[in-house]
């Protein structure tokens, strides 16, 4: 496996981190203290043309490829992983799914106005009782005498919400007999922030990724267009767990983001601390620490960026994507746990970005399918039944 | 209308800088940066051409093969069009024979009527800010130095420049040379699809022999031959000891100062 970056890989990875380092850093203790989603930050990355940076000009995208998405979501989470999530979320969880599965019309309708940053995307599969499983969706849509589709029900958790103007929505349209059980049918649709019955309710207040626009959505007799749905009726499970496969390589992105920001913060701090009449880095407990960390988030590299580049050579990559998750947020959660123990009583502060990292890695375990859920795919995939 | 903007990789001076036996500095061995004034240089041409499709904006630089990264990024943020200027014989060049090489290569380029070269005030390995000035003198054509603001509108030449103690508004003739200084813009950020594109731009190397029809380009005007100037000795200047600053202009802060000083044996 070759993971020599081309020229313009390198390129994008200096663009990234130039505006990681300027643009986003000098921000992400705001984000996080005032739960303030950085929305100017994001129509900077907009005109960069950092929301659509795999999708074909054609479609209004920057025409790079999945590895450089990847990357950027890596170097923002670098600095704050808030801003990480947000670029994967519409990207992974909106973008994508209308590029895979949607008609030409919506593909022109969509992903030029998601590709320029004017529009922002979300993704809404989790509801009170349907998280891990996706069989216990309630939302329901139902064709009317118009040849439209009413949606009622609820989503929670959906990131980006409070502001995204298109919403990939997983609905019940019907019910099907599978091995002779009665199983829901569940399809995707497109809906618009504007679209009569829609609303936006509870904000969520988070443990980390505070900027995050984590909130509830409500359809409530919501009517769209018959020609809103995504995909085949009844493929909405398979093009939800596909879509979440993809999600699930933008979040280990985010997880090892996180995981090589804090390792890099915390390097520079145990250079500049002294006890003991000398820096803590000359400390062997701080180096065989920090080396084992690094070790392990260069493991967890690997691994993303191979699900990646299977990803983009149309491979198979379901438990790719399973195992650079599972292994990149376990690795996120352990390293700037072990982190802010080398900053002792200053990382436990807000003086230092050490414990926002802390706080911010934990989601990577849970959301976009738990570690738990990730040990379920891979487990199935080498035939542990 | 096209704008010319000369260039140049500069070694990143907040690292630490490398020198070799001859004196010269080391620059393979420092990391490097494109010089700041000259992308302000960069980002005018840029807001000139965002203000009008025909402008075209050409980028132009001397230095060693690397340099290359420097001139692609340039094309990601916008440029149209790349020279790099590379050869042995350029080499070791000072300010003197870097200019006549770069004038050379903007008269082969071809300045126009309305044409303008923009440099950055100065490089931060040299700091002379010479080279633009000298441009200017060896291509005869006017020049504004410490461009603060740019307004081209109707045909007509409009520039602020700085000066130590206020700014002075010129209209200028061109086709001319203008050298800028970082109050003028903030430099925009290469753009993902600007990158993608960028190895397909016309780039273009040209050595001592696609310069030499040049009466100015011989072995003995370019490089180090070519250099009045010599460099005697590079050196990092010793790090100074970090002070304490102490805040206050009463007594209880002259008390503290009197005693660190008595601590010190200083008094």
């Amino acid at each position: 496996m070759d993971f020599k970056l081309t020229k313009e890989q390198e390129m994008l990875r200096k663009l990234f981190h130039d505006f990681a380092e300027n643009e986003v850093k000098p921000l992400a203790a705001t984000v996080d203290e005032e739960e303030m989603f950085p929305a100017e930050t994001v129509k900077k990355m907009a005109k960069l043309g950092m929301m659509g940076i795999y999708f074909p000009r054609e479609y209004g995208g920057a025409g790079a490829d999945y590895l450089s998405y990847v990357m950027a979501v890596e170097e923002l989470s670098k600095v704050c992983a808030t801003t990480g999530v947000i670029l994967s979320a519409h990207t992974s969880l909106c973008c994508n799914p209308i590029f895979d599965y949607g008609t030409e019309e919506q593909k022109q309708k969509y992903l030029p106005r998601l590709c320029s940053g004017e529009w922002l995307g979300a993704f809404g599969l989790t509801e009170p009782g349907a998280g891990t499983d996706a069989q216990g969706v309630q939302t329901t849509a139902v064709k009317n005498e118009n040849g439209d589709w009413v949606l009622n029900g609820s989503k929670i958790f959906i990131t980006n919400a409070g502001y995204a103007n298109v919403f990939i929505i997983i609905a019940i349209t019907g019910v099907v007999e599978k091995r002779g059980r009665k199983q829901k049918e569940l399809s995707a649709f497109i809906v618009e922030r504007t679209d009569p019955g829609f609303s936006v309710g509870k904000h969520e207040k988070k443990m980390g990724i505070r900027g995050s626009s984590t909130c509830e959505l409500i359809f409530e007799d919501c009517v769209i267009p018959g020609d809103r749905m995504l995909g085949r009726q009844g493929k909405g499970f398979n093009e939800a767990m596909a879509t979440l496969d993809g999600g699930r390589i933008g979040i280990a992105s985010q997880a090892l983001g996180i995981a090589e920001g804090a390792i890099d913060e915390t390097i520079a701090y145990t250079k500049e601390r002294v006890q003991f009449g000398r820096r803590i880095s000359q400390q062997q407990n701080t180096q065989f620490q920090l080396a084992d960390m690094y070790a392990r988030t260069q493991a967890a590299k690997l691994l993303v960026y191979s699900a990646a580049m299977k990803k983009q050579n149309h491979e198979p990559f379901s438990m790719d994507a399973a195992m650079a998750k599972l292994v990149a947020a376990e690795t996120a959660s352990d390293v700037t746990r072990r982190c802010v123990q080398l900053f002792g009583g200053y990382g436990y502060t807000r003086d230092y970005p050490i414990e926002r990292m802390m706080r911010d890695a934990k989601i990577t375990e849970i959301y976009e399918g738990t570690s738990e859920v990730q040990r379920m795919v891979i487990s199935g995939a080498i035939g542990v039944k | 209308m096209k704008i010319i903007v000369c260039v140049k990789q500069v070694p990143d001076t907040s690292g630490v800088v490398a020198v070799k036996e001859d004196g010269t500095m080391d620059r393979a061995a420092m990391a490097t940066i494109s010089n700041p004034d000259d992308m302000n240089a960069l980002e005018a041409a840029l807001q000139l051409k965002d203000a009008d499709k025909d402008v075209k904006v050409v980028v132009v630089s001397m230095g060693p093969p690397p340099t290359e990264s420097m001139l692609r990024e340039c094309l990601a943020m916008g440029a149209d069009e790349a020279y790099l200027i590379s050869a042995r014989e350029f080499g070791g060049a000072d300010t003197w024979a870097t200019s006549s090489t770069l004038t050379a290569a903007i008269n082969k380029i071809g300045v126009d009527k309305d044409d303008i070269v923009m440099c950055g005030r100065q490089a931060i390995d040299g700091d002379t800010a010479q080279v633009g000035p000298q441009i200017a003198e060896k291509l005869g054509l006017p020049q504004v130095t410490y461009v603060t603001a740019i307004d081209y509108s109707n045909g007509r030449l409009t520039v602020r420049r700085a000066l130590e103690d206020g700014y002075m508004t010129i209209g200028v003739q061109t086709p001319c040379v203008l050298t800028c200084i970082k109050e003028l813009n903030e430099p925009r950020y290469m753009s993902v699809s600007g990158i993608m594109g960028c190895y397909a731009k016309p780039y273009t190397v040209w050595d001592f022999n696609a310069l030499s029809d040049d009466p100015a380009i011989t072995v003995e005007q370019v490089g180090l031959k070519g250099s009045p100037t010599q460099v005697y000795k590079s050196f990092s200047p010793p790090v100074k000891g970090k002070g304490t600053m102490m805040e206050g202009a009463d007594k209880a802060a002259c008390d503290q100062l009197v005693s660190i000083l008595g601590e010190k044996h200083i008094i």
